[in-house]
């Protein structure tokens, strides 16, 4: 008998090991969902399949009668928007700063301190001051999560930078660089596949923010709808929103993470060895 | 009158033995010391332009400190050092070239793109890169000094698509687009393996040759810096405290004058010379 920990899948075995679990789920939720509509068909906690497919074609496919909008995708084209400006923002405060923070001595010592302070208050307690603000429109919600996700990033690239060996800061002197030109030909191109991961990490937190701020205030949006349609109780939009929030994260994630491995080759190779 | 005659037979370049009148490098009574330990004291030396200079000395014993004195990283305690006749800048510039043993090249631009980079510094000082007709002529010579040190071939790979010798070859050759006045090399082949490391010393040997450098070479292979440098000097702790090992810094014990042109052989004096400093120098085989 060998150790389980030496215990390998087979190459045959590796994707139907993989879905398994999500086929068991599924089958497991058809059971629960049957059993409770025996009980009582108007059951609106697990609904059948037959329902979700109802919803969906209300809300995506078919106009909504008040509105005269495919509530899906007006909801997904606000939420990206608020969320893509934010993350926009974010990267380009996070990157400018994270790189002086860290590449020059006296804007470290300087901030580097604030910048850890700021890092730890919780976003989304500085809600309602947001809201006293900058008031309920599109802005407090890109506010929010520029403010939930920018020191992290702005930390992430200054802890980067520092790892930058001194060496090779010193040759660049010796070939003749200034300061400026140190930080767009050194400091920038390294610092830019941690951007990306950076990115990829913050935008968990980022879809919690906007969901959050959704939630509180908004007339559209993924956050803003599965909240409102919850005092009907409607688990047949709210679970197909779910997953397709999850998709639409999946999909940016992946797509970031494709766009890094193209743009920064080097920095893929050099993890190999 | 006797040290005019003597000046003379050193502007002709045939001296040997002590130091000339032309100094490159010079440093006066350097020390360098931390708040824990003196590393260097009492460093006089005068470098003349044209010289392969040696350092060698146990680990530890302040080689790299020395370097990083010449290459304007860290200021003297005490002391001064003169490049070419001005205080050295107290940071590194194009006027010294640098090769370390490790993290010499960028790991982010192509071999090409690492020695492009040096020109691409000099004349664009706004966007640090070239375009059109200015980026072709430098890519030209880039290219050509990839061939020079046999990294034709190798010009679009990574640095880490590169073997360790080709990643100093590298290095070497982007220090040497930059022109400097002297080449600092600390260590540079110690992480090769023997047969890359006797490449690189054809190699560097070539490079100094045609490019008329000077260069201070750190290593800890007695043999190398036999086998490579006009000049050798040997570092090493004079005093010693056992109560306080660190009270007291290395000085300049040996400095020998190895050669005018590499590829001569050492004279007797010398060979005995080296062979009586590879007995006293723990942990060096005698030169061969
Ligand atoms: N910045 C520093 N602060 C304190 N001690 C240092 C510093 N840099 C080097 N040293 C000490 O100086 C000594 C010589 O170091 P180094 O020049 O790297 O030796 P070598 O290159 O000859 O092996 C070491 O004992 C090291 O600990
Ligand atoms: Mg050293």
């Amino acid at each position: 008998m060998r150790k389980l920990i030496n215990w390998r899948p087979a190459k045959g075995a590796l994707a139907a090991l993989g879905c398994a679990p999500f086929v068991l789920v599924l089958i497991a939720y058809m059971v629960a969902s049957q059993a409770r509509l025996e009980v009582n068909p108007n059951d609106k906690m697990l609904p059948a399949f037959a329902s979700f497919s109802a919803a969906i074609t209300r809300v995506a496919i078919e106009p909504d009668r008040r509105t005269g909008e495919r509530l899906l995708w007006v909801d997904t084209a606000a939420s990206l928007r608020r969320l893509g400006l934010a993350i926009a923002i974010s990267a380009v405060i996070g990157l400018t700063l994270g790189m002086a923070l860290g590449a020059l001595p006296i804007a470290g010592a300087s901030l580097s301190p604030l910048v850890a302070g700021v890092s730890l208050i919780p976003p989304l307690a500085i809600l309602p001051i947001l809201f006293i603000v900058v008031g309920l429109g599109e802005l407090s919600k890109v506010v929010l999560i520029c403010i939930g996700i920018t020191p992290v990033i702005t930390r992430d690239i200054e802890q980067r930078v520092r790892e930058i060996p001194r060496e090779l800061i010193v040759k660049a002197q010796t070939l003749g660089a200034s300061t400026w030109q140190i930080m767009l030909r050194v400091v920038l191109p390294q610092a830019l596949p941690r951007l990306v991961s950076a990115l990829r990490l913050g935008l968990c937190s980022a879809w919690l923010f906007l969901i959050a701020a959704e939630a509180i205030a908004a007339e559209s949006g993924l956050g803003y709808r599965i909240f409102l349609v919850r005092r009907y109780l409607a688990m047949d939009v709210i679970l197909p929103y779910v997953l397709w929030i999850t998709a639409v994260a999946y999909l940016t994630d992946y797509v970031l993470g494709w766009i890094s491995r193209r743009a920064f080759r080097w920095h893929f190779l050099g993890q190999l060895q | 009158m006797c040290s005019v005659g003597f000046r003379g037979a050193r502007f002709a370049g045939t001296s040997w033995g002590n130091y000339s009148s032309v100094a490159f490098l010079e440093l006066t009574n350097v020390w360098q010391e931390y708040p824990d330990q003196v590393v260097l004291e009492r460093l006089n030396l005068m470098l003349e332009a044209g010289e392969f200079c040696v350092v060698v000395g146990a680990s530890g014993c302040g080689k790299s400190t020395f370097l990083r004195l010449l290459l304007g990283e860290e200021r003297p305690s005490r002391g001064r050092v003169i490049l070419d006749g001005k205080p050295l800048r107290d940071e590194p510039d194009a006027a010294r070239g640098v090769v370390f043993q490790r993290y010499s090249v960028f790991p982010h631009l192509t071999a090409l793109a690492n020695v492009l980079v040096a020109l691409e510094f000099k004349q664009a000082p706004l966007t640090a890169r070239l375009f059109g007709r200015t980026r072709y002529a430098a890519t030209k010579r880039a290219q050509a000094m990839l061939e020079a040190v046999g990294l034709g071939a190798a010009a679009a790979r990574y640095p880490c698509e590169l073997s360790g010798g080709m990643q100093q070859r590298l290095a070497l050759a982007q220090a040497l687009i930059a022109e400097p006045r002297v080449l600092l090399l600390d260590e540079p082949f110690g992480a090769l393996d023997p047969g890359s490391r006797a490449d690189m010393h054809v190699l560097v040997r070539d490079l100094w040759r045609r490019h008329g450098l000077t260069v201070v070479m750190v290593t800890h292979d007695l043999k190398e810096g036999f086998s490579l440098g006009t000049r050798l000097l040997v570092f090493d702790k004079v005093r010693h405290d056992p109560q306080a090992p660190n009270a007291y810094g290395s000085r300049v014990t040996y400095d020998l004058k190895l050669r005018t042109n590499p590829l001569t052989p050492m004279t007797h004096a010398n060979r005995a010379a080296a062979l009586r400093l590879a007995s006293i120098v723990p942990g060096h085989a005698a030169p061969g």
